[in-house]
């Protein structure tokens, strides 16, 4: 145990949502007969899941900063219905659309934070608001009928990385690239935080942790690029799935390395502090609800492009899905705590609950049911192996005299 | 059985918390139908005693006898007082503004007739009682709608409605204007005439020789001075002098200032209430530092020190009426927080749990968390600098933590206090507000942030320290400011200053 916590640095609690994950994976795949760690059904649980998951990377700093947002099914769809739209009705490009999609997600952004931070309207209630007025307005601009979508966004949605070079590697080139690379950062990334760690603690670090580490993590990196980049010829790591894993190094970079990454956290901890620290607080609000609707259209982009047209009922529902995956990664409902990498973690456990109980046959009925007690059973958990620090995540005021 | 002449005798309570004697052997005798005046210093044990009676403390956890007309009373929770007829009124008001007066003065104690309320009934008793203490208001007005001083009014209402025969009312008058102060006095004196016992907890000796007609004085937790009065004809330097009796031991370091230039000056600077409009609560104050200088402001709980400082930290309180502030000379516009950081100014709040830090962080990102841009490279934290710095802060502040990369909320008090001076230390600035900064610390802890504070004046920094203690202020300051009810009421040099000459001027309305 001694030994474990060296190598994972510390802090156990964090990882116990990954093992949570690794055994859902790993018993669906044995009830299923070996169907869930495929490379075909992984890329598509990918591609399937990458627009949620995009949705949780801004829930989850609107979350730190103790607010939320319902309005960002509503955004996205609305804004990948106005993509759609307009790449068909004004023979625009495809990219003027993406374009246009985006600053829309912007703009339905800036009235979430002014209302928000200009008017001290709380996010629940502001993105509700936004909630009813986008369903509406895709159900309006779209008169109830499905648009189809510029066939290029079919590459955001649902593409594939290039084939290329020697058959001889046995895989797709273009994902065993991408592997080699991920597993180059990681090593460099390793080394650096060690000889940084080394220069300030007094006595010498020992080196095996990190040795043990870096095996392990190119195990794990190398097995997922074996896993996505053996498929069928043609298919590799979707590009939906690049595209998060670069929002989500983008996205762990702002939250964790950024003066901004620790307003949020500084806001959502304790409000008068932080603007007693010069923090601020209504541009932190502001900026984290733009960014927020930004994602939603990134999201809305990205499910155009998977099925091909936009639909009047795109989006119904998925922030609660994006809700969901940020509370199971541990996030506080009264703010200041939460991580992108948790987050992912949630979100993954929602995909593969999704993608593992439909490869069981179990009806979309009976999914939602248990979606619904594994989110109850996950928070539970969290809160009771916390507790005595922050209690059942509201926090303890203490009581003037 | 003889007349008993008190209605209240609390004789010999003891009350000790964990590692303090809050009450030591106190004794407190009030007599029937007259105004009790409780005075003492913040801290001294007034509320204590105010709960061992109201059985917030309940019977057995303190020693001692309470006796209410003549019987011993063991109350278990402030329902029972309440029953028995004694009635807090509290320094906050309670009151629900959303709700009507009626409903506020009935809360929980409802007039019903077979599950439902009589609302007639209820109004009908609720102009009773309004016009018993002069309010011709509807019972129908919502609590919001009142100022605050109707609203004390209200609350006396609703403490009238449960048959109280001693009510307590805790400085009443703290967050009042001088007309609505004038009002509550008057009542009082009215009640008293009615027969009622009022015991009075104020810091405000000329309401208090003005409506007493005894005084307990308390000190440390001990009664220090007991004695009746003719009415309008308290002595107030005896009242002076027993609550601030304690010699000053030898708790401060050896420090010589070398006072070097004027570097911070306030002018004329007036600020308006948030919450109460037309009440200031900075009236016209100037003052001035020099670098190099400890500059202290003494000043009752209320008196408007933190609001003054606070409003001056970029407008962080209240609303802004007028004023200039100068730094070397030079008028600054100072509108944000963040532009205040930036001119140098850095303030330690007194409630550092809520205000001074975010206790879900740890400390090093607590130290670096005012100026971030320190640590900022092209765009991104350069981690490595921000543990360096809190490393060095805490080498240097000789801060107690296992590391730093520890939650705030573990530490102690006094390691807690060290963190926040270290973020405001990182600042680099040149104008430090230090806000209370030993409160809640133990004496080693203090002594330690004491030497610091020395350290960074001479270093040239400009220090302003607010404390409610008087010692620690004749201790550490070159300079004294005293602030009453909004104002600054005196200038005392360290020579000119004692404990005595504080009081005065931190209790009565005119400078003189």
């Amino acid at each position: 145990m001694k030994y474990i916590k060296k190598v994972l640095g510390g802090d156990l609690r964090q990882y116990t949502m990954v093992l949570a994950l690794v055994v859902l994976a790993v018993a669906f795949n044995i009830i299923s007969g070996g169907r869930m760690l495929t490379s075909s059904n992984m890329q598509n649980l990918l591609s399937g899941n990458a627009y949620v998951l995009v949705l949780a990377l801004g829930m989850l700093m609107v979350i730190v900063i103790g607010q939320i947002d319902l309005s960002v099914g509503s955004v996205a769809g609305f804004s990948g219905m106005v993509m759609a739209i307009t790449a068909r009705q004004f023979n625009l490009p495809w990219w003027v659309a993406v374009l246009i999609a985006l600053v829309i997600g912007v703009a339905a952004g800036s009235i979430h934070g002014f209302f928000l931070s200009k008017l001290g309207i709380p996010g629940f209630i502001t993105t509700l608001g936004g909630m009813m007025i986008f369903r509406g307005g895709v159900i309006w601009i779209s008169r109830s009928i499905s648009v189809p979508a510029p066939q290029e966004l079919k590459w955001f949605g649902a593409g594939y990385l290039p084939e290329w070079g020697p058959k001889a590697t046995g895989m797709n080139n273009s994902t065993l690239l991408l592997g080699l690379v991920i597993i180059a950062i990681f090593i460099c990334m390793q080394l650096k935080k060690y000889k940084s760690a080394s220069s300030l603690a007094t006595e010498k670090e020992p080196l095996w942790p990190v040795v043990v580490r870096i095996i392990l993590g190119t195990a794990i990196i190398g097995y997922f690029t074996w896993l996505f980049g053996s498929g069928r010829e043609g298919t590799s790591f979707p590009i939906p799935g690049l595209i998060l894993l670069i929002l989500a190094v983008i996205y762990h970079t702002l939250t964790q390395h950024t003066s901004f990454g620790r307003h949020i956290y500084a806001v959502g901890g304790n409000k008068s502090a932080a603007a007693l620290s010069g923090v601020n607080v209504s541009k932190t609000y502001f900026l984290t609800m733009v960014n927020m609707s930004f994602l939603a259209a990134v999201a809305g982009i990205l499910f155009v492009g998977r099925s091909t047209a936009a639909g009047p009922a795109d989006g119904t529902s998925w922030e609660m899905d994006a809700i969901a995956s940020v509370f199971i990664g541990g996030a506080s409902v009264a703010g200041g705590v939460g991580t992108i990498f948790a987050t992912m973690v949630g979100g993954l456990v929602m995909a593969v609950l999704n993608n593992g109980l439909m490869l069981m046959g179990v009806g979309a009925d009976r999914t939602q049911v248990i979606k619904g007690i594994v989110l109850l059973v996950a928070v539970a958990f969290d809160v009771y192996s916390k507790k005595g620090s922050s209690g059942f995540g509201f926090k303890k005021h203490s009581k003037k005299d | 059985m003889e007349k008993n002449p008190y209605i209240l005798q609390m004789r010999h309570i003891t009350k000790e918390f964990p590692g303090v004697r809050a009450l030591d052997d106190v004794t407190l005798e009030v007599k029937t139908g007259t105004i009790h005046a409780i005075c003492g210093e913040n801290g001294a044990g007034k509320s204590t005693l105010m709960k061992v009676l109201s059985g917030v403390y309940p019977y057995g956890s303190y020693d001692g006898d309470i006796l209410f007309s003549g019987e011993v009373m063991k109350f278990k929770n402030i329902k029972e007082s309440e029953n028995a007829g004694i009635a807090i009124i509290h320094q906050e008001l309670t009151m629900i503004p959303e709700l009507s007066i009626t409903e506020n003065i009935f809360m929980g104690n409802e007039i019903t007739e077979r599950g439902l309320i009589d609302w007639t009934a209820q109004r009908t008793k609720t102009k009773e009682m309004l016009s018993k203490v002069g309010l011709s208001l509807d019972p129908d007005t919502l609590i919001k709608h009142l100022g605050v001083g109707q609203q004390q009014m209200v609350e006396i209402a609703k403490a009238l409605s449960k048959n109280v025969k001693l009510l307590i009312l805790d400085e009443p008058t703290s967050a009042l204007n001088e007309t609505d102060s004038a009002n509550l006095l008057a009542l009082m004196k009215e009640l008293k005439a009615g027969g009622m016992t009022c015991i009075m907890i104020s810091h405000k000796l000329n309401e208090i020789a003005d409506v007493s007609d005894a005084v307990t004085v308390i000190r440390d937790g001990k009664t220090v001075e007991d004695f009746e009065v003719e009415e309008g004809k308290v002595d107030e330097d005896r009242i002076i002098k027993a609550m601030v009796g304690r010699s000053i031991e030898n708790r401060y370091p050896e420090h010589v200032s070398h006072p070097g230039e004027i570097i911070f000056e306030v002018d004329d600077w007036c600020v308006e209430d948030p919450d109460v409009e037309g009440r200031l609560v900075c009236k016209n104050s100037s003052f001035y530092v020099r670098a190099g200088e400890i500059v202290g402001f003494a000043g009752l709980m209320g008196a408007g020190r933190t609001e003054l400082m606070r409003s001056i930290f970029g407008k962080n309180y209240g609303k802004y009426i007028s004023g200039v502030i100068k730094i070397r000379g030079k008028e600054v516009k100072i509108d944000s927080v963040s532009s205040a950081i930036k001119h140098g100014i850095a303030y330690v709040p007194e409630d550092r749990k809520n205000l001074g830090l975010n206790l879900l962080d740890s400390v090093k990102t607590t130290v670096v968390s005012a100026f971030l841009k320190k640590i900022t490279g092209m765009f991104l934290l350069d981690h490595a600098k921000e543990a360096e710095a809190a490393e060095e802060y805490r080498n240097s502040l000789q801060i107690k933590t296992a590391s730093i990369d520890v939650g705030v909320s573990t530490l102690s008090g006094g390691n807690q206090q060290k963190v926040v001076l270290s973020k405001w230390m990182f600042t680099e600035p040149e104008i430090l507000i230090l806000d209370e900064p030993t409160r809640g610390i133990d004496v080693g802890a203090k002594y330690e942030i004491y030497k610091l504070i020395n350290e960074l004046a001479d270093s040239g920094k400009a220090v302003v320290l607010v404390s409610s203690e008087l010692p620690e202020l004749l201790g550490m300051a070159d300079r004294i400011y005293t602030i009453f009810e909004g104002s600054i009421t005196g200038e005392l040099s360290r020579e000119e200053a004692n404990q005595e000459s504080l009081m005065k001027k931190m209790t009565i309305t005119t400078a003189s």
